[in-house]
């Protein structure tokens, strides 16, 4: 522990152009581009899928099979076919792998879940196909939406150590250059690095999906709670109705 | 103002949902189509807005088939409310109101006034606004359904069984605002339900489907129920037929008798037959029991009274003279036999008996001989 702590706490090793800060950067980077890339794909695969109900399988077919996928073996047989030149490149596509099935599956099952009295409605007011899903399906998805980002995430900052196998820099460096010398304190300081910084990110989506979905959609908890801080009156007029 | 020519719907498996329907809804009238599950009763609504397009024949709205025009514009011309009213739980009630006149173009300012002013049409306070449909019970989330399906003024209403996910006290405040709305608004409604006292209770005019989506009978609610087209029509329209149709007359020529009435806190009177209780505002209260002393210092009390049936309104709630049924109820359900008739305010105005509604109702039929 001692160890650990000297090494994570040690100021050479938050300096430099290996050190924690250029390297939490590059792990940033490539989960940054990976989960980008994936929610491009994803998110209108998803929307269409789940809206048009058209072509479900495809939906399942993918999520299943990119999910029994090992992401290192994929990622040694890409740089093997594309070459180390290529290596950023195939790390990408590795974690893009990894990253669109919880999106995907996030996507298409909100989408699914929106009730249909509420997409009949839409669609008897006059709403295009493209309005309602991007204004009604859309934004009712958007909690499952986001927890699968939160999934998608996670898993590709902890994914993204494997990019030190190929050369590439990130968080897994600790870990690699550390079990090649020997510097056990390297390798546990790195893990616990990606722990922390898979926590932070996780803080910071959950603030993000604070913000971004609609109060109207809170869970029956708050609901019921705000329902009865807020609107009294409605209470008692209700119990007048009944 | 809504004719249908023919039309006829089948799936591609082969079922036949509507079958040769025709049928003209008049415009500024609230026509209910009724009938049980299966009768393309829905089917036939939602053929009206293109929600569902007919296999063969035509739909015209206003003379013009509306096969020719675009879903998204003829939808927008035509409310819509449905069942769980379809509320967008993302959006305020302000915001769900105002959705056909964003849509139609109009700017965000001049849609919420609007939507404020359905708000207050529909008798929601206007501080609803603010809350996300899951804040409001059932009945104000149709309201809701209501507003918003008013809010680009369209004349024509579409209405799928919109009151049937209530429970049946809030459903029937549901319908006596509906009938309010109508009577300010006159728009042509079109109402689908599968309870066909709702449907007696809404309808100018009803057709009774039957399973296959074959039109049974199109008539007002009265002929309905004195002249049934047929044995599914009248197995429909169900046993108590006779009694319902007591709605539809005017106890106009009904003799109200006076009645003995003591209030509250006043000596218990010496007589052998019952004696009805009121308030301080002649609004009754409870019968005495004849022969019953209801206190130990003889003045009665509200305690220990026999509570009363309903009460005949003489004025029928909204200025036109009660119908018979509700007199019949009333004398029906009070332990006393004598039917309370009350005013406008509710203060007793005296009593009516089984036997006038009798002899009212055999007038009325040689009227309508004669006639």
């Amino acid at each position: 522990m001692n160890a650990i702590w000297a090494w994570l706490t040690d100021p050479l090793n938050w300096s430099g152009y290996a050190g924690i800060p250029v390297r939490i950067g590059e792990h940033l980077t490539y989960t940054a581009i990976a989960v980008l890339i994936a929610a491009v794909i994803a998110l209108p695969l998803g929307l269409y899928v789940g809206h048009t109900g058209r072509g479900s399988f495809v939906v399942v077919g993918v999520v299943n099979s990119f999910r029994a996928l090992p992401e290192l073996g994929l990622l040694i047989l890409l740089v093997l076919v594309m070459g180390v030149a290529l290596a950023l490149q195939a790390v990408t596509i590795a974690l893009v792998a990894l990253a669109i099935p919880p999106l995907l599956a996030g996507t298409y099952s909100g989408v699914r879940n929106v009730d249909p009295e509420v997409v009949d409605a839409a669609r008897g007011m006059g709403m295009s196909e493209l309005k309602i899903a991007l204004t009604v399906e859309l934004p009712i998805a958007l909690p499952l939406i986001i927890g699968g980002l939160r999934a998608a995430t996670l898993q590709v900052i902890a994914t993204a150590t494997i990019a030190a196998y190929v050369t590439l820099g990130g968080l897994g460096r600790f870990i690699l250059d550390g079990l090649a010398f020997h510097d056990y304190a390297s390798m546990a300081g790195g893990a616990v690095l990606i722990a922390a910084l898979a926590i932070v990110v996780e803080a910071i989506l959950t603030v993000v999906q604070r913000l971004a979905v609609s109060p109207g959609l809170r869970t029956a908890r708050t609901r019921r709670r705000a329902t009865r801080a807020s609107s009294e009156p409605v209470a008692e007029a209700a119990g007048a109705q009944a | 103002m809504i004719e249908f020519r023919d039309v006829t719907k089948r799936y591609p498996d082969g079922t036949v949902a509507v079958d040769e329907l025709s049928l003209s809804v008049e415009a500024g009238t609230i026509t209910v189509f009724v009938g049980p599950s299966g009768c393309g009763k829905t089917t036939s609504l939602r053929m009206v807005n293109r929600m569902i397009e007919a296999t063969s024949g035509q739909v015209l709205v206003d003379g013009q088939d509306v096969a020719k025009q675009k879903p998204a514009q003829l939808r927008r011309g035509i409310g819509y409310v449905i069942q769980q009213a379809g509320l967008f739980p993302h959006r305020t009630v302000l915001d769900n109101v105002a959705t056909v006149p964003l849509l139609s173009g109009w700017s965000k300012a001049k849609a919420r006034t609007r939507a404020s002013e359905l708000l207050e049409l529909v008798g929601l306070p206007v501080e609803f606004g603010k809350r996300y449909p899951a804040q409001l019970s059932g009945g104000q989330q149709q309201r809701v359904g209501v507003a918003r399906a008013l809010a680009a003024d369209p004349p024509i209403l579409l209405m799928d069984e919109p009151f049937s996910a209530v429970d049946p006290v809030v459903r029937e405040g549901l319908q006596d605002e509906l009938l309010r709305l109508q009577a300010e608004l006159d728009k042509t409604i079109v109402f689908v339900t599968h309870d066909i006292d709702e449907a007696i209770k809404l309808g100018e005019k009803v057709a009774v489907f039957r399973v296959g989506g074959k039109l049974a009978q199109y008539a007002e609610p009265a002929e309905l129920l004195r002249a049934p087209a047929d044995e599914f029509v009248s197995s429909f329209v169900g046993r108590d037929r006779g009694y319902r149709g007591l709605g539809f007359l005017s106890a106009d020529g009904i003799a109200v008798e006076q009645l003995e009435t003591v209030p509250v806190g006043a000596a218990v009177p010496t007589t052998n037959d019952w004696v009805l209780v009121v308030d301080g505002e002649r609004k009754p209260v409870g019968w005495l029991r004849p022969g019953s002393s209801s206190t130990v210092d003889g003045t009665v009390t509200a305690d220990g009274l026999e509570p009363g049936g309903s009460l005949y309104d003489v004025e029928g709630g909204n200025g036109t003279t009660g119908s018979l049924r509700s007199a019949m109820d009333a004398a029906l359900s009070s332990p006393s036999g004598h039917g309370v008739a009350v005013d406008g305010s509710g203060a007793v105005v005296g009593r009516v008996s089984a036997e006038s509604v009798l002899a009212a109702l055999s007038k009325a039929r040689e009227q309508a001989a004669t006639a």
